[in-house]
């Protein structure tokens, strides 16, 4: 994976040491918390319901085992002994003392790690496919590109006070694992009729009050224009997006108002006035990352691992887990091993300091000293030799991580809702948490198949409960929390929104209505399709009747 | 009034203002004040004016507000000595975008300076922008300025003014992993 230079490093002792002078201001009362507010904020400083939160970036998911161990200290040292890990890909900790926070960032600096751009109205981490590097049919590597995109945009000068935040995801194989439709920018790469590099570069998809599934505005980008087409996009969001009302703000609205094709062209004609030569990487530039993201020395096995299927042959719950928690690997005799976050009754996304530190272990012992996080909040070790499937899920079943639920029913998204949320209206963790515990046996979620259910706890869809197969928004219906279900959303290359089953539910009311819609999905599914699949074939009168179906 | 801090060989130091503000209502001083001291108009006065007020001898100066375009103004540069970018509230970025255009695109050579919400904390933002005069609004001194200017050693993209980005850095001299 790619290691910071020294240049990289004084980007972040540079940032600590402003950040360190600016919580003295504050401290010493110099600074007001209105003014301290935004400066806080561009270091991903937020001031929560019970305490400061932090969220800490983690650059298109790639945390090396140094660093995942430093998560864990700062989890331990600062924090409850646990944290957070995000649909952003990044990590928060909740209970933070502001007198803290400059040792943490210098901390975090110690092994490359930053809060900087995790919050404001910037251009924020980028998510790029978790299984990069490791799975089949890449058109390239999209960690390449995320850290191409990474150094371009930290402190860009003209971008950082854009009129809302600004996400992007860069993917490259036809499945889509980065939700990249649902971005600011979504960049997928692919091969040209030449084999030459390029991106399809989809814009103005998004979540929040408004969701909207972003179209494409240019259909093949030469990949080494990357940096000055996307300064085209910025500038022309930053020139005319809209500043008067934040809900309106995000270039999904601009794109949606101008239309695609005017949207488009104004890129076009902003793209052609570029000096590109002064914008985009030279190629020994990216040469350089590309080098950085080449150095995992794969051995030549066999595609199949003795050792490993006899073992699956002893032990059960091992062949359960391969079933379902493992993917297939580019290199024969390796395979991609989904780490779940998400055991029956824990918090979706919540990992131990211990847990962080048993991980970080398998990584250097088993997985090339690489961990991914990805953007369903789970983890992955992407690189694991087939051999050393039985020694890895031992250890993470010692340590509570081997739930083989990866896709499935209980694998749920939620944010983290009004148990930590100042803008939630409902909570969202003890929803997955019971509909977690419905599905809990694992025969019967294997039998329903892949599902996934988004849970947010507010109209912002942190959540992604527009994307879910079964998507769950929680509402206040005169100070009482209800919950809004809705079916057929994606956020994969077969991207949509879900419809309004109909009336929200109420709290206690979720779980069981969840479990009458999978009731009616396995009566009417065909062929051992997905939930999706028959939701889409069928439509939504059944799944409906089953819902408000009464026990009478 | 606020003081002018200016770049002055890159360097930010206190300022005469040689410039007056007019506004829009305000009756045309061209003939009666001293020929030394410039103008700075709105833009829908300048482009109603503009002939009248090149003629008379006087630098010429333009606020743009951040819904008002460069590209209005991108044939008159040549004659213009300053142009004031508005910024109603900090977090109103337009006007970066806009001064980056004035130096990158139309190769703009006059002053370019920040008005309104102007805070130390933005200033090497401005700075690289090409912003090269700017009427603080939160006291903050040259002192202030010229630390925030170089509290960064390095940067990662090229810009208006002339630091390096980190990938010319690199080509020039491959640095160690440290």
């Amino acid at each position: 994976m790619y290691r910071y230079d020294e240049i990289d490093r004084s980007i972040l002792e540079d940032r600590s040491a402003e950040f360190r002078r600016q919580v003295e201001r504050r401290l010493s009362g110099e600074l007001t918390e209105d003014q301290f507010k935004p400066l806080r904020l561009m270091n991903g400083l937020y001031l929560q319901l019970h305490a400061y939160m932090l969220r800490v970036a983690i650059p298109y998911g790639v945390l090396s085992a140094a660093q995942l161990r430093r998560l864990a200290q700062i989890a331990r040292t600062y924090d409850k002994g646990y944290g957070h890990f995000t649909t952003r890909t990044n990590i928060q900790f909740h209970w933070i003392k502001l007198r803290d926070a400059p040792d943490i960032m210098d901390a975090l600096a110690k092994d490359d790690l930053h809060a900087i751009q995790t919050s404001g109205n910037c251009i924020r981490n980028t998510t790029a496919d978790p299984y990069a590097g490791a799975i089949a049919d890449e058109a390239d590597d999209p960690r390449v590109w995320s850290e191409a995109i990474r150094q371009w945009s930290t402190r860009h000068p003209e971008f950082s006070f854009l009129p809302r935040k600004f996400k992007m995801a860069v993917t490259a194989t036809p499945q889509d694992r980065t939700a990249a439709r649902m971005h600011d920018i979504g960049l997928q790469l692919r091969r040209g009729r030449e084999g030459e590099l390029g991106f399809e570069v989809i814009v103005g998809g998004g979540l929040g009050r408004t969701p909207y599934v972003g179209p494409t505005i240019r259909e093949f980008l030469p990949a080494r224009h990357l940096l000055s087409y996307l300064t085209a996009i910025l500038r022309v969001f930053n020139r005319a997006g809209r500043r008067d009302n934040a809900y309106k703000a995000r270039i999904k609205i601009l794109v949606a108002s101008l239309g695609r094709e005017e949207f488009a062209r104004q890129v076009e004609a902003e793209w052609d006035q570029i000096d590109k030569a002064r914008v985009d990487l030279p190629a020994d530039e990216l040469a350089r990352i590309r080098g950085a993201f080449s150095t995992a020395a794969f051995e030549t096995l066999p595609p199949a691992s003795e050792r490993l299927e006899a073992a699956r042959r002893a032990d059960g719950d091992l062949d359960r887990f391969v079933r379902n928690n493992l993917g297939p690997h580019k290199v024969a005799g390796y395979a991609i091993v989904n780490v779940s976050l998400k055991a029956p009754d824990a918090v979706p996304g919540d990992c131990s300091a211990d847990q962080m530190d048993v991980i970080a272990d398998l990584a250097e012992r088993f997985g090339h000293d690489e961990i991914r996080v990805t953007h369903e909040q789970n983890l992955v070790l992407p690189n694991v030799k087939l051999d050393d499937v039985p020694e890895v899920f031992a250890a993470l079943d010692a340590a509570g991580l081997a739930t083989p639920n990866i896709g499935l029913a209980g694998d749920i998204i939620a944010c983290p809702g009004l148990d930590y949320c100042a803008l939630a209206n409902a909570r969202a963790i003890p929803i997955a948490q019971a509909i977690g515990r419905r599905f809990a046996d694992p025969e019967l979620a294997e039998k329903i198949g892949e599902l996934k259910i988004k849970i947010s706890g507010c109209i912002n869809a942190c959540g992604h409960h527009h994307v879910g197969h079964i998507g769950i928004l929680g509402v206040d219906k005169k100070g009482e929390e209800f919950y809004q279900l809705t079916l057929g959303g994606s956020g994969a290359e077969d991207a949509s929104l879900g419809d309004v089953l109909g009336p929200a539910v109420a709290y206690a009311e979720v779980a069981p209505a969840i479990e009458r819609l999978i009731g009616a999905f396995l009566e009417h599914r065909q062929d051992g399709e997905r939930f999706l699949d028959t939701y889409r074939r069928v439509g939504l009168a059944p799944f409906k009747a089953a819902a408000y179906a009464t026990a009478d | 009034m606020p003081r002018l801090i200016k770049l002055n060989d890159g360097r930010p130091q206190w300022a005469d203002d040689d410039f007056v503000s007019l506004e829009d209502g305000e009756p045309s001083p061209m003939l009666g004040f001293g020929s030394a001291s410039g103008v700075i108009l709105s833009l829908a006065r300048f482009q109603s004016e503009r002939e009248a007020w090149f003629a008379c001898g006087r630098e010429v100066g333009v606020r743009l507000e951040p819904d008002e375009a460069v590209e209005d103004i991108a044939d008159d540069l040549s004659r213009l000595a300053l142009v004031a970018l508005a910024f109603p509230k900090f977090r109103d970025g337009r006007a970066y975008s806009a001064a980056a255009l004035l130096r990158e695109r139309y190769g703009f050579k006059g002053e370019i300076r920040a008005v309104g919400e102007v805070l130390r904390d933005q200033a090497d933002f401005m700075i690289r922008c090409g912003f090269d005069a700017y009427e603080p609004a939160d006291g903050s001194t040259p002192e202030d300025w010229n630390r925030a200017e170089h509290r960064f050693r390095h940067v990662y993209q090229a810009a208006a003014d002339d630091l390096s980005p980190a990938f010319r850095e690199r080509a020039a001299s491959p640095p160690r992993r440290s």
